[in-house]
């Protein structure tokens, strides 16, 4: 198998890792859907999705199979270029995102140095599908969509760039595959602890950054119909789906892999070391990946949405001050070397 | 050609085309879309010269940040072409002296003279465990620490100004003050609590037609 392997091209190897990492990731997508119905089902007392397969496990593919089979409309007076490149641009970066995205210790596609800023850089790009959109849909709900994600998604991308600062600062890298090696210990010395008000500012953000209740005013029904994608249908609107479901798994992984120290046991090396399921393993990222994935869930379950103003308030106001103040100091824990986290 | 030439070529083409886009769409929101276009691609190049910190921080700032910020305030915009295109025979020769003048100082500055290969020798490939961000991260806080402290708070100091002139109270608006908002207590900002002797006990109405006489009784 190994000669085998070798015996490819580069660039067939590099795509079939490409292929490793996004077909799950689509399968994923589809059943965290499901996940979110059943989950939501189940908190309010209902049973979610049960018609389709086994207790309602083909509804993700039979959702999928309906949305192909749709048709694309194009409003009349809608810029049919920009219309249809919006989905694309919305969904490129949160695939491209996965490319530096350490799954296990070396076991990454692209190991660069700036993997943490590569990171930023491309979901920052994400938020151009959604106003491209909601502008060439030539529709009102859909501009007012636009504006609003626009507006709150350069408000929360700052207090989530300075909560990631404050990662590089403890971590002292920018190589996501080193961030994580930084944290190793047990559950006591990864950075959630040290950096517990950048770790809750992360995840709100991250929350607001996807869009996602109860921060979703981009497409709150109650104001403005569905918001950016109101025009959209079928596959066009099908991928939106996957844009922002993709976006929740890698802001979820990205919390794993940032706070939660990755594919690191939470138990110490010493206790874990070879034992079967208990050592340092990709499983561990998953179920740490899991849980802030059933985060959103819950969120969405729990909170009713918040008023516009309120989440520009809470963005600008608040967290980007405890930012700041948290990366002062983390900043003199590490000069001063604060145990255990800097003793080393 | 190597492949890295054929990559830059690429990207160059579509930087220029793309910055002609920028100056030549009537569409204000196409205009920023290529404009936007131009960055990536020169990000795209920044990156081909080994300055990927630069490269990944123009996506990040540029693309990323301003540009929406850009693009927020053109697709509000109501542009008229035709008043813009109104003065357009009048301002060109002005236009036409500008930019022959700023074609010429771009030629002296720039022009062939200056470059190539024995002007400036292409530098020694770096090693891929170089860390770009590292390197740039201590020269600019040893060598050019006071440059770039002098530069952070002029920006500071045109943040603070770009405030003050912008900020401006109109008592005609109705603002809603969060932290006011949120201190109110139930007991003596939102209710009063009135404390009053009951009356006699009434007698619960045997029927749902009892009601209404009931009601006038304890009135």
């Amino acid at each position: 198998m190994i000669e085998l392997w070798n015996a490819l091209p580069l660039v067939i190897q590099i795509l079939l890792k490409i292929a490793a990492i996004v077909l799950p990731l689509l399968l994923l997508v589809a059943y965290y859907t499901y996940a979110e119905r059943k989950v939501i089902g189940y908190i309010q007392v209902r049973i979610g999705p049960n018609r389709v397969g086994w207790r309602g496990w083909l509804q993700p593919i039979a959702d999928a199979v309906k949305l192909m089979m749709k048709e694309i409309i194009i409003p009349t007076k809608a810029d049919k270029v920009l219309f249809l490149l919006a989905p694309m641009i919305a969904i490129a970066p949160a695939l491209a995102a996965w490319a530096v995205f350490p799954f296990d210790e070396g076991l990454v596609l692209a190991d660069i140095n700036a993997g943490l800023l590569y990171i930023l850089a491309l979901t920052s790009l994400g938020v151009y599908g959604i106003i491209i959109a909601g502008w060439s849909s030539n529709s009102k709900y859909a501009l007012l969509g636009a504006m609003r994600s626009a507006a709150q998604i350069v408000a929360y991308e700052i207090a989530m760039g300075f909560a990631l600062v404050g990662v590089l600062v403890a971590a002292g890298s920018l190589n996501l595959g080193d961030i994580v090696n930084a944290q190793s210990g047990n559950i006591l010395t990864w950075f959630w602890l040290p950096l517990l008000p950048l770790f809750g500012v992360y995840v709100i953000s991250g929350v607001a950054e996807t869009n996602r209740a109860p921060f979703d005013v981009a497409e709150g029904e109650s104001e403005i119909v569905a918001g950016f994608h109101v025009e959209y249908s079928g596959m066009a609107f099908a991928i939106f789906f996957l844009a922002e479901y993709a976006n929740m798994i890698l802001i979820s992984a990205l919390t794993a892999l940032l706070f939660a120290g990755g594919w690191l046991s939470p138990l110490p090396q010493s206790w874990v070391a070879g034992v079967f399921l208990l050592d340092d393993g990709f499983h561990w990222l998953l179920l740490k990946t899991f849980f802030f994935m059933f985060l959103f869930l819950w969120f969405r379950a729990t909170f009713p949405r918040y008023r516009y103003d309120q989440i520009m308030r809470l963005g600008w106001k608040v967290f980007i001050p405890i930012t700041i103040v948290w990366i002062l100091v983390v900043a003199l824990a590490v000069i001063y070397r604060l145990p255990p986290w800097w003793s080393a | 050609m190597g492949f890295e030439k054929f990559l830059f070529y690429v990207f160059a083409l579509i930087t220029l085309w793309a910055a002609g886009m920028v100056i030549t769409r009537r569409n204000p929101v196409h205009a920023v879309l290529f404009l936007v276009l131009a960055f990536v691609t020169s990000a795209a190049l920044w990156i081909l010269l080994e300055a990927e910190f630069l490269g990944i921080v123009l996506i990040l700032v540029y693309v990323g940040a301003v540009m929406v910020l850009f693009l927020f305030v053109v697709m509000m915009l109501d542009v008229d072409i035709a008043t813009l295109r109104a003065g357009f025979i009048r301002y060109l020769p002005l236009g036409a002296l500008v930019t022959v003048v700023m074609a010429i100082e771009m030629f002296l500055v720039v022009g062939p003279a200056n470059f190539g290969l024995d002007a400036f020798p292409a530098p020694a490939p770096l090693g891929a465990d170089v860390s770009n961000t590292r390197e740039l991260g201590l020269l600019l806080y040893t060598v050019y620490l006071y440059p770039v402290e002098i530069a952070s708070v002029i920006l500071l100091v045109a943040i603070v100004a770009a405030i003050r002139l912008t900020l401006r109270h109109r008592p005609d608006t109705k603002y809603i003050d969060p932290s006011r908002q949120v201190s109110v207590k139930k007991g003596p900002d939102r209710i009063r609590i009135v404390k009053m002797a009951t009356e006699d006990q009434v007698p619960m109405p045997a029927l749902a037609g009892g009601h209404s006489q009931d009601k006038e009784e304890t009135e």
